[in-house]
């Protein structure tokens, strides 16, 4: 189990980690979200004791490792493996690369054989033993990262971005070599990752790190729709942060007065409550013009403002009274006949908005 | 004009006819330059990790020092090491001035801050991260230090020719604590000196190119190396 306990990191003037506390259980993904510069990394090479914090308390199995004398740190770094954003190849072969950190724990030559070409097996490498590793791909070193750091069967691999200079295809190997890990070893696995999907796709639960601080700790669920803060939504996705107030409840559907206009949404929040409003841009849904006009409750009519196609996507821009953002497909985009300026009506589930208590 | 031809006439025939004095004098530089070397390595790429790894108060001023000990004039390390070998110095009893040890030992003195210099360079042409990497995967320090030795072996070793070049090249250190004693202290660069003065132009002639061609084969095996 590994515990940060109100950790301070400041690099000279600058301010990294502003009391970070949170706690990784054994045998789980635990994934830092955020973006760039905003102290995961940090995070993670503190608990590889890479860096010394300024104040606070890192526990590793209850022994804080802030006050260990450097023999006791390599004691315990022993039991971790880091893996960096950009792997470095040692030199010699990749069988030299994998082998290091058992040579470094005297491991005899024949046991190490043995665990360098599971180690190979596993990352899908096997006959690569005599390759340089200077000659290998960038996914392809990265595997070799992995399973260098596996080698040494560690209890915590820790990945700094792994996937972050790779193409999609080695990408989706090392995802599914971290999940291979995490369920035929029970390792614990410690990720950072500035790609929020990535974060869906493997972690337990993920904490979103802002400006050195941790957002929000909770499942993908729990932070994707139920986000607790605007730096957060922002952070994972959610487009559509709207400000209003409550003017009505009826046994949880509140009624939320935003700017004029009038939006249901799920909510046991009273009457007179300040709220922010959180929509992720895939839950609004467009009305084709013939179409039956069904009882739904929030619809609105707006002009279409911005369109910017990303891939097989379109996002779109509508004021309708309330400024939206919408994420459809390009095949809906035109088969609804939508374009720029044009009029449309659209609209959301009560459910799919998350209200949180805003405090003035 | 003429007397530089013919001395390079007469300085090729010394060489090619394998002249004893020739022979021995570029044997013994050699062996004196050699060991005067490996010492220096043995002391200097040790004492350049330790710098380079542990963070102590002086570090940046220490680390000055030893640059501005690249410059070391030759002359003033025959200097040092005469007044500790001298029959007056504190390890004169060894009796090793004017002896072969004396010019390894002052030779090995000339070139330590140059190699340690070098050894510094190497080591923090390291990227910071195969230094994490090999810190992260368990090694104790001795184990670091001795990884990142290797990593950086090509520019180490590049330190330790340099080191070489300029330890077969003085003359200063090799003249005051050797003497030039003829068939037990002359080296190549004494030699050259001694009989230019004398104007015994071929064989300085022949000995200069000797000097040169070690200098080549050395740059030479270095590229070599460095290839690979």
């Amino acid at each position: 189990m590994i515990e940060f306990d109100h950790v301070v990191m400041n690099f000279g003037e600058k301010h990294v980690l502003k009391e970070v506390s949170f706690t990784i259980r054994d045998g789980e993904i635990f994934t830092f979200i955020g973006p760039s510069g905003s102290g995961k990394t940090t995070i993670l090479r503190l608990i590889d004791m890479l860096e010394r914090s300024t104040a606070g308390g890192i526990l590793i199995d209850g022994t804080d490792v802030t006050t260990l004398r450097d023999r006791e740190k390599i004691a315990v770094r022993r039991k971790m493996s880091m893996v960096f954003q950009k792997p470095a190849p040692l030199r010699g072969s990749v069988f030299d690369n994998i082998a290091v950190g058992l040579r470094f724990r005297n491991v005899d030559e024949q046991e190490i054989t043995a665990r360098v070409s599971e180690a190979l097996d596993l990352i899908g490498l096997s006959g690569y033993e005599r390759r340089k590793a200077g000659t290998l791909s960038g996914g392809e070193m990265q595997r070799v990262a992995i399973a260098r750091a596996v080698a040494t069967k560690p209890d915590v691999l820790l990945l700094d971005e792994p996937t972050a200079n790779l193409d999609p295809v080695s990408t989706e190997k090392i995802e599914r070599l971290i999940s291979a890990l995490k369920e035929r070893f029970g390792i614990t696995v410690v990720l950072s990752t500035h790609d929020m999907v990535q974060g869906q796709r493997l972690a337990d639960r993920i904490a979103v790190v802002i400006d050195g601080r941790i957002g929000q700790v909770g499942t993908s669920m729990e932070i994707f729709y139920h986000p607790m803060n605007r730096a957060v939504a922002h952070m994972v996705g959610v487009e559509n942060i709207l400000e209003g107030r409550i003017v009505a409840n009826e046994e949880g559907l509140a009624t939320v007065e935003i700017d004029g206009s009038l939006i249901l949404a799920v909510s046991p929040l009273p009457p007179g409550t300040p709220v922010t409003l959180f929509m992720r841009p895939e839950d609004i849904i467009f009305i084709a013009k013939d179409s039956i006009r069904t009882s739904a409750r929030n619809v609105f009519a707006g002009r279409i403002t911005k369109v910017i196609p990303i891939g097989p996507m379109v996002r779109l821009k509508v004021d309708a009274g309330i400024r939206v953002t919408a994420v459809i497909t390009r095949r809906s985009f035109e088969e609804l006949g939508l374009a720029l300026g044009k009029e449309t009506e659209f609209t959301f589930k009560a459910t799919a908005i998350h209200v949180v208590e805003r405090f003035e | 004009m003429n007397e530089i031809a013919e001395g390079i006439v007469q300085a090729i025939q010394l060489i090619v006819s394998l002249d004893e004095e020739v022979i021995e004098i570029t044997a013994r530089s050699l062996l004196i330059s050699l060991s005067a070397t490996l010492i220096a390595s043995l002391i200097a790429i040790p004492i350049g990790g330790f710098i380079h790894f542990k963070e102590f108060g002086g570090k940046r001023g220490l680390i000055t020092i030893i640059q501005t000990l690249y410059a070391l004039p030759t002359v003033l390390a025959g200097l040092l090491v005469f007044l500790f070998l001298s029959r007056s110095g504190p390890f004169g009893f060894f009796g090793l001035m004017f002896t072969p040890t004396g010019m390894v030992i002052g030779q090995t003195v000339l070139i330590i801050p140059l190699m340690v210099g070098m050894t510094l360079i190497a080591l923090s042409g390291v990227s910071r991260t195969k230094q994490d990497t090999v810190i992260s995967l368990g090694a104790t320090g001795f184990q670091t230090v001795t990884t990142l030795v290797k990593e950086a072996r090509f520019a180490i070793l590049g330190g330790i020719i340099l080191g070489f070049g300029r330890a077969i090249s003085e003359v200063g250190a090799a003249m005051i604590i050797g003497g030039n004693i003829r068939g037990y202290t002359r080296v190549l660069t004494t030699a050259i000196a001694l009989e230019t003065s004398m104007g015994n132009l071929s064989l300085s002639i022949a000995l200069g190119i000797i000097l040169l061609a070690i200098a080549m084969v050395v740059t030479g095996f270095l590229f070599l190396v460095q290839e690979r």
